[in-house]
């Protein structure tokens, strides 16, 4: 199961769902993308979300270094091969999350 | 929403990383002041940090000073703490100001809405750009660097080629 979790306040979450079905679609397959809004710090809490967007395959996370940050309704940090920051996670995080 | 162009900046008196406050009248040297909503934890901010901080140092001395400025509500974003601010600046030695808006009324007064955006005020302190650093948060794909563009123009004695923006960014932290 493929879960994209994300909270409003952050503008990154269309951005991460368009690469991952870009991913998805280069990788050929065809899984569904369930998508879930947090939207209070108490579902933060209880889904264990450490910003928007959280991307998870059969429960793990794509970025295993950030998916134990604080519980939050916050953006979250991804951090791309070169060493730069972005708001989503890296084409290469997801592509060997779903390999 | 956030001021009109034109509008007059906000009066404030705000605790900056240094530990002094910093007034608005403190700025009255420089011919722009470019009033940045800024944080630590926002991937926004850390994605267009460098461009500012290069921006800020290349312009330093040439009649521009930039203010960052942290409104967030720390008590729920505490990486944005008055503490957190210090230790960043100490970390990337910040060529501007960074100034702790604890009360939210400097963000209030402008309008603001996201971290990071600009509001660029001439000498008169009138605003006369709004928005965006530049127009992508990848370094490697930006076009068209609005700030930059604006601060020139007004330099020049022109007007900003493109005077409002739309900034991307986190959302501002209300208490």
């Amino acid at each position: 199961m493929i879960e994209l979790l994300f909270w409003e306040g952050c503008p990154s979450h269309p951005e991460a769902k368009a690469l991952l079905e870009q991913v998805l679609a280069e990788l050929g397959r065809e899984d569904e993308i369930v998508m879930t809004k947090v939207e209070s710090d108490e579902e933060a809490e209880r889904l264990r979300f450490p910003g928007s967007p959280t991307i998870r395959v059969d429960g793990r996370d794509v970025d295993a270094e950030g998916a134990n940050g604080r519980p939050s309704l916050t953006c979250r940090i991804y951090y791309l091969p070169d060493g730069r920051v972005s708001p989503v996670p890296s084409r290469e995080q997801l592509e060997a999350a779903l390999r | 929403m956030s001021i009109e162009l034109g509008t007059e900046a906000p009066s404030f008196e705000l605790l900056g990383v240094d530990g002094a406050e910093h007034s608005l009248d403190d700025y009255q040297g420089a011919k722009l002041l470019a009033l940045v909503q800024y944080c630590n934890h926002c991937p926004y901010v850390l994605a267009w940090e460098d461009r500012l901080i290069s921006l800020a140092r290349d312009h330093a001395g040439r009649d521009l000073r930039v203010v960052a400025v942290n409104s967030n509500d720390v008590a729920h974003y505490p990486e944005d703490s008055f503490e957190r601010m210090q230790e960043r600046d100490r970390e990337l030695d910040f060529p501007f100001d960074y100034l702790l808006d604890e009360s939210q009324a400097l963000a209030r007064a402008l309008g603001a809405e996201h971290t990071p955006e600009v509001f660029l005020f001439d000498e008169a302190r009138r605003l006369r750009y709004h928005g965006a650093i530049d127009d992508s948060r990848d370094d490697k794909a930006v076009t068209r660097s609005y700030l930059h563009e604006a601060i020139e123009a007004l330099l020049a004695g022109a007007e900003p080629p493109v005077a409002e923006t739309e900034a991307v960014g986190c959302s501002v932290k209300w208490k």
